[in-house]
């Protein structure tokens, strides 16, 4: 990978921008095989501390590069702006090689009353803009949301669950949200959709009669979003979750027609963030578990006579470079269904 | 044919999942030991491991001659997954996938052979508890696609109950029209058409599918998209390689048959074909079908004047020497197999009447490319002066397949300075800078196509014999035709000069 930096201390945005133009058009007279991505802009907001932390993800996303990144550290006590502007690409060989662009700038608390003036001279102006603010949406985000499409944000990250799901609902009003949280639960909703996908088990959504999921523990919120999903596909009111079997995790249920649907959200010991498994279970004795396991998903299936059964379902780990890299490529689609699980999560919330 | 009950109802968990679910499904490769299994299909069934996207069922079963053990088989596997995946395999992933294949030795017109698969496929749904589907892929050489379908029917495995059976049938589809005509007649004495997937993987390339996106999802071309704007176009394929030890293969195919039946003759179905209501199987291939109807195949006296054949001589490419067709290692002394085939159609439609399209393929050529060129008329009335510059050209819109996906508009725009001199500019549009994701290959997307029963990107029975109907009488005309010389060109040139009397006056071929 090669690389062009430039970079000025107590400088402005627009030469900043006026510098990555610099060095697009050198890099593009030097080899006019060079064309910049034009994909779209990531604008990430941290404080000094998780710099490196978020740079290291950032470099871990694979393919999934947003095409001009723009990452704002903040400094107590600094009062200037600094900053580096860099392209990077792979040297075409046999067709174009596609630029990427990044541009780091280092500012002070007192900057961040005017961010948008900051922020808004260097992404490119006619591709979406994706705002990511790792740690919690604050206020910071409210200041960007008239240049942003998309809201990047983890719902895991909030030391409170419930408040993270409401101020991702709120969100959802002003721009389109891709939430960390929901895309880790992409697979067991994949996969609980699979299983009862054949015609003739999807009568058996109707006799659901609990539903457990194990998750990490800092990660309640993506086990709400997934029972969420579950509820608001399948039409159950979900009501708010009490406290779990001695007293560790939640527990409590939602109302389909007029039966009742047991709900627990059990945490587990899991090295990543995440879930750890789900179980669905119907009135007839019908169940399925899903559970991590190396390589995929251990499935295992209670049939209503009491017979078991169990089997791999391949698949490999995104790790959370992979799921990050996945929310940068979901900023360019729209699930419908998000909305709708987020509010019943917000339903299972305890009151 | 099938017996599986229609759906009692939708599925409200889908809703919204990018991946689709699979139902649980056992893929039976015959020839799983040939070169299309090692690099390709292997590595694509590696691949879908890897994103999830298999059934949450999957057993896969390897039918070959070869004499092997299970074992034999998956140490094979790995060898092909980890060489040719276009991603580093995930070891559980791959360990997991290895697990549970299984292999049949045998002669595909053994009796016994389906008896021992019907025996593997029986343990499968038992061991499942539930019926699995069936799909066959035949990854074989062409002669033995009647024999394993009859062999299939034979054994009653066509069918199962409460769960789909279907066939997936490898390119080429015959050799001509009858052949072709024999064939799907075979295939549908044991089949149903919704069970036969007959593969171009050309099909499953994200760049010709996008053809589909260029024409249908944007409104700025459709109003230029007839015979009322536009002047000619052309379409080529070109490869910078020879036969490479491919002779006895090249040998029987040539060059219209291997490239020009089957991918440049879908090129140019998507490219005129009228807007489908949906993005559906039987929608989509009524339009191709349609348009491929609309193309009147030449009488015999016509073949002359529309197509031409050719062979690469000795040349250079790339700085490197490189011998002449006929003298390449297994190619037949005076043999009269084209390596470069030049055609001129015309598609008899509202839309295109009078409107050639031109066609080409070769190998050795001066560099890899395959495009679509449309040119359009002139503007009616030119006020501008030309003096001092190339002048007003006609626009050009450039779809590129290969190398670089993307989209060219060439324009006419006013060269700085006082005059009013034009020259020609182009406005490029590169899919590589607008989508960081890497294209998954073709063949991972149709195995789960057929695996989910999505024929979109197969060819229909009636498409396949449309196809041969239109190429059947240059085939003819030129086996029969064993006195007149095979025009030459030099290996690495753009091809004969002799393709230009293909031109209607004013035309002329894109520079390669």
């Amino acid at each position: 990978m090669s690389q062009d930096v430039w970079s000025a201390e107590n400088t402005t945005p627009d030469e900043v921008e006026a510098a990555l133009r610099g060095l697009l058009r050198r890099a593009h007279a030097a080899n006019d095989l060079l064309a910049p991505a034009r994909v779209l802009n990531l604008v990430v907001v941290i404080g000094a501390e998780r710099k490196d932390e978020i740079a290291e993800r950032l470099s871990r996303v694979g393919r999934y590069h947003a095409s001009r990144t723009v990452l704002c550290t903040v400094h107590e006590g600094r009062t200037t702006l600094d900053a580096t502007a860099a392209i990077h690409y792979e040297e075409p060989r046999n067709g174009i090689g596609v630029v990427l662009e990044q541009v780091e700038i280092e500012i002070g608390p007192s900057h961040l009353a005017h961010l948008e003036t900051i922020v808004d001279p260097v992404v490119v102006s006619e591709l979406p803009t994706v705002l990511w603010r790792p740690g919690g949406a604050d206020e910071v985000v409210d200041r960007l949301l008239g240049l942003t499409d998309v809201i990047l944000l983890d719902s895991d990250e909030h030391a409170d669950p419930a408040s993270a799901l409401v101020r991702a609902r709120e969100l959802l009003g002003s721009a389109y949200v891709v939430d960390l949280a929901w895309l880790r639960t992409t697979p067991w909703r994949e996969r609980v959709a699979a299983s009862f996908d054949p015609p003739w088990r999807r009568p058996a959504l109707e006799r659901i009669a609990g539903v457990s999921v194990r998750h990490r523990d800092s990660s309640q919120a993506c086990a709400l979003l997934w029972a969420g999903w579950l509820a608001s596909r399948l039409g159950w009111a979900p009501a708010p979750l009490g406290e779990g079997p001695s007293g560790a995790g939640l527990a409590g249920g939602a109302t389909r027609a007029e039966a009742e649907v047991g709900v627990r959200l059990e945490p587990v010991e899991l090295r990543t963030p995440g879930l750890a498994g789900v179980t669905v279970a119907c009135t007839d004795g019908f169940a399925l578990s899903l559970d991590r396991s190396p390589g995929g998903l251990r499935a295992r299936r209670q049939a209503p006579d009491g017979e078991e059964t169990s089997w791999k379902v391949l698949g490999a780990s995104r790790g959370e470079g992979g799921i990050l890299g996945e929310g940068v490529r979901q900023a360019l689609l729209r699930d419908p269904t998000y909305g709708p699980a987020l509010d019943a999560a917000r339903g299972f919330c305890p009151a | 044919m099938t017996a599986a009950a229609a759906p009692a109802q939708e599925n409200p968990l889908v809703e919204g999942l990018e991946r689709l679910p699979v139902h649980p499904t056992v893929l039976v490769i015959f020839g799983a030991t040939g070169d299309l299994a090692h690099r390709k299909l292997l590595p694509a069934l590696y691949n879908l491991a890897h994103e999830g996207a298999l059934p949450e069922r999957f057993e896969l079963v390897g039918i070959a001659r070869r004499n092997q053990s299970h074992d034999d088989f998956r140490a094979v596997a790995r060898e092909s997954i980890e060489r040719f995946s276009r991603r580093k395999p995930d070891p559980d992933v791959l360990e997991g996938l290895l697990d549970d294949m299984r292999y049949l030795p045998g002669s595909f017109d053994d009796d016994r052979v389906y008896e021992r698969l019907t025996h593997t496929l029986a343990e499968f749904d038992d061991k499942a508890g539930q019926p699995l589907n069936r799909v066959f892929y035949l990854s074989t050489a062409p002669e033995f696609f009647p024999i394993i379908v009859g062999e299939l029917g034979k054994a009653g495995l066509h069918a199962a109950e409460r769960a789909e059976t279907r066939i997936v049938i490898e390119k080429p589809f015959g050799y001509d029209l009858a052949s072709a005509r024999r064939l799907n007649a075979q295939v549908l004495e044991v089949f149903d058409e919704s069970q036969v997937f007959r593969i171009d993987h050309y099909l499953g390339k994200e760049t010709v599918q996008n053809l589909l996106a260029f024409r249908f999802a944007n409104a700025l071309f459709e109003p230029v998209w007839n015979r009322n704007f536009i002047d000619y176009v052309q379409i080529t394929a070109a490869e910078d390689i020879g036969i490479g030890g491919r002779a006895g293969y090249y040998e029987h195919a040539g060059a219209l048959r291997d490239l020009v039946q089957n991918h440049m003759m879908q090129l140019l179905a998507l490219l005129t074909m009228e807007p489908p209501i949906a993005f559906e199987a039987n929608r989509l291939r009524d339009e191709k079908l349609k348009v491929l109807e609309a193309i009147v195949p030449p009488r015999p006296e016509e073949v002359a004047n529309i197509a031409l054949r050719a062979q690469y001589a000795r040349g250079v490419v790339g700085g490197k020497e490189v011998p002449g067709y006929l003298e390449e290692d297994g190619v037949a002394p005076g043999s009269r197999t084209e390596t470069y085939a030049a055609l001129r159609l015309h598609v008899s439609n509202w839309r295109w009447a009078g409107i050639p399209f031109y066609l080409r393929t070769g190998k050795e050529l001066a560099r890899k490319v395959t495009e679509i060129v449309v040119t359009l008329k002139p503007v009616p009335h030119l006020a501008l002066r030309s003096t001092g510059s190339v002048g007003v050209q006609a626009n050009q819109i450039i779809l590129t397949l290969q190398p670089d996906e993307g989209v060219t508009i060439q324009l006419g725009a006013k060269i700085p300075g006082t005059g009013m001199r034009i020259r020609p500019v182009n406005m490029e549009f590169r899919y590589g800078t607008s989508f960081l994701s890497e294209s998954p290959e073709a063949y991972e997307r149709l195995i789960l196509d057929a695996m989910r029963g999505d024929a979109t990107l197969f060819t229909r029975n009636d498409e396949i014999e449309a196809l041969w109907g239109i190429i059947d009488p240059i085939l003819t005309a030129w086996r029969e035709d064993t006195t007149t010389p095979i025009p030459q060109y030099p290996a690495g040139s753009a091809g004969p000069k002799e393709a230009d009397a293909l031109l209607d006056p004013g035309h002329r071929w894109n520079r390669l």
